[in-house]
């Protein structure tokens, strides 16, 4: 069933190409912007991948609200699915010759390019977002090719996973206000350990969310939640 | 030179985008959408962000996609009223 | 016509075909994937327009900020498509100009 053409979203969406072209048209060829003072500030706190730097310290703010929108979504998600008592189906633990064993094959090294990806984000591209995202991705994965929670992942532990990140973060941005400071000013000392720390759990927190809000809402539910 | 490709890499997004917007089947639009997240890293690495072009590839076009296509299999069941939905459900493969 | 400029008229071009997906398309996941088009439209022109430095290195700030975009695309995207579901399962109807009450069901 093909839509018909409709006039006014067609010139809705032609008049803001319009605008926007026209705009970056107008502007200037070249622009300094802010790649030297970013360049050289990151030198002198001593992380060497410029973005890292500006996400985690010089923009922390940002990051810290874009953490709590994450939440936000995946509490959302989480209680508009399918009540455990009403859905008892688990998947399936048979998931085909191709699926299953390249699941194996592939669950413990995503585990590893995570943990990778964080480490190396600190000098080279990577990050907390980037490790998430993979750990995220091995999760769903997992749950897609039938392997059911283990019973020792409780519904505290997924909890736990879930708001480490945020709740690390906020303590780690209002600490220095207990020592005069203000938010988010990280003592120069244990900086690159505290950015290392914060990285490592917003990690486990991005993958978790990343898993939950796949498959908190996906149509064959495991009762209790995502992993 | 390269500037030859970035005008071609820019034409294949528009013309993902239009497709991926303008098909009638819903798994084709997904397919789509994904091949757009994939392109779109290459974008980011010509304009130099290695780091958006890694989270572009697993979140843009990983995640988002399993969530599309997901919903799209969920959409593709008889509409029984909830919470009458019962175990004759069950009957959907596993896609990845 | 220098590269930045490509890309970032390029993004407008994605923007404005996110956008008549977002409000012409009657099928809701073909409006979130719109809404997809539209953030990925605006990422294209940030970071095209933040690589206008003489120098040639591209600006860390718009590439910071699209980082938290494409994760805040994601959270969009799965609250979008479990509303999506959930009205799935209670109505029976995949878009929103059929009225349920009326009780044409597919």
């Amino acid at each position: 069933m093909r839509d018909r053409l409709k006039i006014m979203p067609l010139l809705a969406s032609l008049a803001a190409l319009g605008i926007i072209a026209t705009t970056i048209i107008g502007l200037p060829s070249t622009a300094p912007g802010l790649s030297a003072q970013m360049n050289a500030n990151a030198e002198t706190i001593g992380i060497k991948n410029v973005v890292t730097a500006v996400l985690l310290d010089f923009r922390g703010y940002d990051t810290l609200l874009e953490i709590s929108v994450l939440m936000l979504a995946t509490v959302a998600v989480l209680s508009l699915r399918v009540p455990p008592s009403e859905s008892r189906r688990r998947l399936t633990g048979e998931s085909g010759l191709l699926l299953g064993s390249l699941t194996r094959l592939l669950a413990p090294f995503m585990i590893v390019i995570a943990g990778f990806l964080v480490w190396v984000g600190s000098s080279g591209p990577g990050g907390a977002f980037q490790a998430g995202a993979v750990l995220g991705a091995g999760g769903i994965l997992l749950a897609l090719a039938g392997y059911d929670r283990p019973a020792w992942v409780r519904q505290s532990l997924i909890r736990v996973a879930l708001t480490i990140g945020l709740l690390a973060f906020i303590a780690i941005a209002l600490l220095p206000i207990l020592n005069g400071g203000t938010l988010l000013e990280y003592p120069d000392s244990a900086r690159k350990t505290l950015l290392l720390l914060l990285e490592g759990l917003l990690t486990l927190s991005i993958g978790a969310s990343l898993a939950s809000l796949f498959l908190a809402s996906a149509s064959r539910g495991q009762d209790g939640g995502g992993r | 030179m390269m500037h030859l490709f970035d005008i071609l890499l820019v034409g294949v997004l528009a013309w993902i985008a239009i497709g991926s917007t303008s098909e009638a089947k819903l798994f084709k639009s997904i397919v789509m959408f994904m091949v757009f997240g994939l392109f779109m890293s290459l974008a980011w690495i010509r304009l130099g962000s290695p780091d958006v072009a890694l989270a572009e590839a697993a979140i843009g076009s990983g995640v988002t996609g399993a969530l599309l296509l997901d919903a799209a299999g969920h959409l593709r069941r008889r509409p029984t009223p909830y919470p009458e939905e019962d175990a004759s459900s069950t009957e959907e493969e596993a896609d990845a | 016509m220098s590269t930045y400029l490509i890309y970032s008229l390029g993004g407008a071009v994605i923007f404005a075909i996110g956008l008549y997906a977002l409000l012409a398309r009657r099928h809701l996941v073909h409006k979130v994937i719109g809404a997809n088009l539209m953030g990925s439209g605006t990422f294209l022109v940030l970071i095209g327009l933040g690589n206008r430095a003489p120098g040639g290195t591209p600006d860390p700030v718009p590439q910071a900020m699209v980082l938290t975009g494409i994760v805040v695309t994601v959270a969009l995207t799965a609250l979008g498509l479990a509303i999506t579901k959930r009205y799935f399962s209670a109505t029976g109807l995949d878009d929103l100009d059929t009225d349920p009450r009326e009780g044409d069901h597919p």
